[in-house]
């Protein structure tokens, strides 16, 4: 690759998807666009870039920038927001709802693991008034992930990282040597492939929003008006949970922490989306 | 410093997983089957047992069972660490009261991630 070529790159990523790619990191992009590379029968990540530059196709640019997001997640990832979820979000939100579905939203859910979380601590229903309608929306930019989101299937290392035994026998069937998530929870999940650096406006209303480990990978150009997409999305009751490090405080005043729940905000009630 | 007793008759095993363990800071004891690893519980119980389920002499589930029902044999926290990978198999060890399951191979993440879910740490908990 030219420096031109990553330049190039880099230009498309943060076009499209807001997406923060360090240009030093030759290494990082020649292996994420290498698969690519090769599926689309170019020799190179270079030929791959001469190729994007003499046609400009935009499916292609597409599978550029979708095969330069990060796909790092695990079950049950970091652990306290997924108890804060059980212990008192969800537990409070079905109380206030009732009979109304509550709407549970994993933006930028990679390869699933974190809606399939939220699936399975909402099927286990601990603390849940009876009737309590959960529904769980996960959203990726990439079709790849989405793809591999919506099979369920998970490898062995994929299933012992975050997930407590007793949830794989639970939850999970063993198919050949992989685990795929039962269909019971499966059919918890919707799946749907949304560019968060796009317009939100029309998403829909969600009572819950996880997004985390996205910003982060976000220019922090975009960061404001992505933050405030989602705060579009929310009820005036309704929570953001960002991941570790994360913070919207700054960027928007979308939000307010919630004191000693790390990574919880609420949608802050004088904040007005703009038309 | 807790103990954490190692039971798989694979030298190699033993030798790969004592260094993890020792890196997460507990004190390692190792047997080579079940039957050593009674006769090391009925010495000196140790906090937890990383367990092996395929051994020769006693095997890792009639180990347990016996452990559980030793004198003071219901403390260490057991994770089984084995091949057998058949859900039913593993409902039979946490019935037979495994906290945790491992799955060979593994690394040094997912014993700690593992560890992590069975709330055990080489820390010892202050009472207050």
């Amino acid at each position: 690759m030219t420096p031109d070529d990553i330049k190039l790159i880099v230009a498309v990523c943060r076009q499209r998807a807001g997406l923060n790619i360090d240009p030093a990191k030759t290494y990082l992009i020649e292996s994420r666009l290498g698969p690519l590379a090769r599926r689309e029968s170019y020799g190179s990540v270079s030929e791959l870039i001469a190729g994007l530059r003499a046609r400009r196709e935009e499916p292609l640019i597409w599978a550029l920038v979708e095969a330069m997001t990060a796909s790092e997640t695990a079950f049950f990832r970091d652990r306290t927001p997924f108890n804060l979820f059980r212990d008192e979000i969800l537990p409070t939100l079905t109380r206030m709802r009732g009979p109304e579905p509550i709407r549970i939203w994993s933006a930028g859910c990679s390869t699933g693991q974190e809606a399939y979380s939220l699936a399975m601590i909402a099927e286990a229903g601990v603390g849940l008034e009876p009737g309590a309608r959960v529904e769980i929306y996960g959203s990726d930019l990439s079709e790849r992930y989405l793809e591999k989101a919506q099979a369920g299937i998970y490898n062995q290392f994929e299933v012992q990282r975050g997930l407590p035994i007793r949830m794989l026998v639970d939850y999970f069937e063993k198919v050949e040597d992989s685990w795929r998530l039962s269909p019971r929870i499966r059919g918890r999940v919707r799946w749907r492939r949304l560019n968060l650096a796009g317009d939100l406006s029309t998403v829909g209303r969600f009572d819950v929003i996880f997004c985390r480990n996205v910003l982060s990978a976000m220019d922090e150009s975009v960061r404001p008006k992505v933050l405030e997409g989602l705060a579009g999305a929310l009820p005036a009751d309704g929570f953001l949970v960002l991941g570790q490090g994360e913070s919207p405080l700054g960027l928007t005043d979308a939000y307010r922490p919630i004191s000693g729940r790390d990574g919880l905000y609420a949608r802050n009630p004088a904040f007005r989306v703009a038309a | 410093m807790k103990t954490c007793l190692l039971v798989d008759d694979s030298r190699v095993i033993r030798k790969v997983a004592r260094r993890i363990l020792e890196d997460l800071g507990f004190e390692v004891a190792e047997a080579s089957d079940g039957l050593e690893a009674l006769a090391w519980c009925r010495a000196a119980m140790p906090d937890v047992i990383l367990l092996d389920w395929n051994m020769p002499v006693m095997n890792g589930l009639d180990f347990l069972r016996q452990l559980r029902t030793e004198p003071g044999g219901g403390a260490p926290k057991v994770v089984f660490c084995t091949v057998e990978s058949e859900p039913a198999r593993i409902r039979e060890a946490l019935a037979a009261g495994a906290c945790e399951y491992i799955m060979k191979p593994f690394d040094g993440d997912i014993i700690q991630a593992k560890f992590a879910e069975a709330d055990i740490s080489a820390r010892e908990t202050v009472a207050i």
